[in-house]
């Protein structure tokens, strides 16, 4: 019946077929509910993979508004998000699960 | 306890007001209130057993199986959505036949409501699933008492719920012959929004490309975080920077299952006409 939901899962998974994973990769860490480094420089205008690595026993949500990324980091796991091309500017990050201490900003320059 | 319930009432907020359309757009039909539980029902179960194999879903399919799998339960609710529009635009004549009560299929039991159903279990699947992790990492993290937590995820969903019902009684205000022509609406943004962000979270898996990263920029008027930002996200579909994928999916959605839904009511059976002796003026 919804047809055009397998239709649209077939076309992505074609054109993600064709991604390529060879994106400079940053790394970010998370540990005491905050991130290590605090503010991470990439180049703009470039896609990059970022590497979000939880040290923490708990559970972590990244999350940016700014870039429309939101994704969940298990506790003692890592996960890959990729971010732009970015024009030049600051785009802030937070940990969802402790706004209070998890705050970054990405720099695209 | 109020850093708590803040958060828990946003992530119940998004899944209180979808639960709400669908109610109020299944009005009337019988042995709804069953189906809408049991959508809610197996989201909860399945939000605990998201959560619990958080680790794995995200190692899954070199670690993008977080994304495919949020697209995908978004996708599949975009085409019950765009399927419950289709349906009624079927039985929209039976609709205007009568000016009194509601068509017969409507509140009969021939209409799908099982797709109502997978609606709401996809919305509190989703949201239920991060709420788990939430409170979890806190009560993991000893950062709060166990009461603390209990009472702030307690305030935080009943304020949920809270919205969601006045969401719903207000839509309910609507005279039934409107109220489907409202929900409808609705219903077709809520799924263009959803489809947006499936695509969002194909760009975030670097399976789809961003085709334009911010083509418009609003934060500075609204922003998602706050609360108004957040339920209108959800109801729909705001982003303040969208990627041009986003707005082709939400744009492509919202044409693709009016269309439809014009053709088919269109090419639709004529109910049977009135009896002679009624007198026709209503």
């Amino acid at each position: 019946m919804p047809r055009p939901v397998l239709f649209a899962l077939a076309l992505i998974l074609a054109i993600g077929a064709n991604a390529k994973a060879e994106d400079a990769t940053y790394a970010l860490v998370i540990k005491d509910h905050r991130f290590q480094p605090t503010e991470i420089e990439i180049p703009a205008g470039e896609k990059i993979a970022l590497l979000v690595k939880n040290e923490d026993a708990t559970p972590e949500e990244f999350e940016s508004t700014e870039l429309r990324r939101e994704k969940v980091v298990p506790g003692g796991d890592q996960i890959t998000v990729y971010i732009g091309p970015l024009k030049p500017g600051r785009y802030e990050f937070f940990g969802d699960f402790n706004p209070a201490t998890a705050r970054g900003h990405i720099v695209a320059k | 306890m109020p850093a708590t319930a803040i958060i828990v009432f946003r992530e119940v907020l998004e899944a209180a007001l979808i639960v709400s359309i669908v109610l109020a757009a299944s009005a009337g039909a019988p042995a709804r209130n069953r189906w809408v539980a049991m959508g809610v029902g197996a989201g909860v179960i399945g939000a605990g057993l998201l959560a619990l194999f958080a680790a794995r879903i995200a190692a899954a399919v070199s670690g993008i199986g977080q994304e495919l799998f949020n697209a995908t339960i978004l996708l599949l609710a975009v085409g019950m959505l765009g399927w419950h529009i289709i349906w009624m635009s079927r039985h929209g004549r039976e609709l205007a036949a009568s000016a009194r009560a509601i068509g017969k299929a409507v509140t009969s039991g021939s209409r799908p409501l099982y797709v109502l159903a997978v609606v709401c279990g996809v919305a509190v699947l989703r949201e239920g699933s991060e709420t788990v992790l939430f409170l979890y990492g806190i009560a993991a993290g000893g950062g709060a008492g166990a009461v603390s937590l209990a009472a702030g995820g307690a305030l935080g969903l009943a304020g949920g719920v809270a919205t969601g019902a006045v969401l719903y009684f207000g839509l309910l205000r609507i005279p039934t012959q409107r109220l489907f022509v409202v929900t409808n609406w609705m219903v077709l943004l809520l799924a263009a929004g959803m489809a947006a962000q499936a695509a969002g979270f194909l760009v975030q898996a670097d399976l789809l490309p961003p085709l334009g990263e911010t083509v418009w920029d609003t934060s500075a008027v609204l922003t998602e975080d706050s609360i108004v930002g957040k339920a209108l996200h959800t109801l729909i579909g705001y982003v303040s920077r969208p990627d041009g994928v986003q707005v082709l999916f939400y744009l492509a959605t919202l044409s693709s299952i009016w269309l439809l839904a014009q053709w088919v009511g269109r090419t639709a059976q004529p109910p049977p006409k009135p009896a002679a002796q009624r007198p026709v003026a209503t």
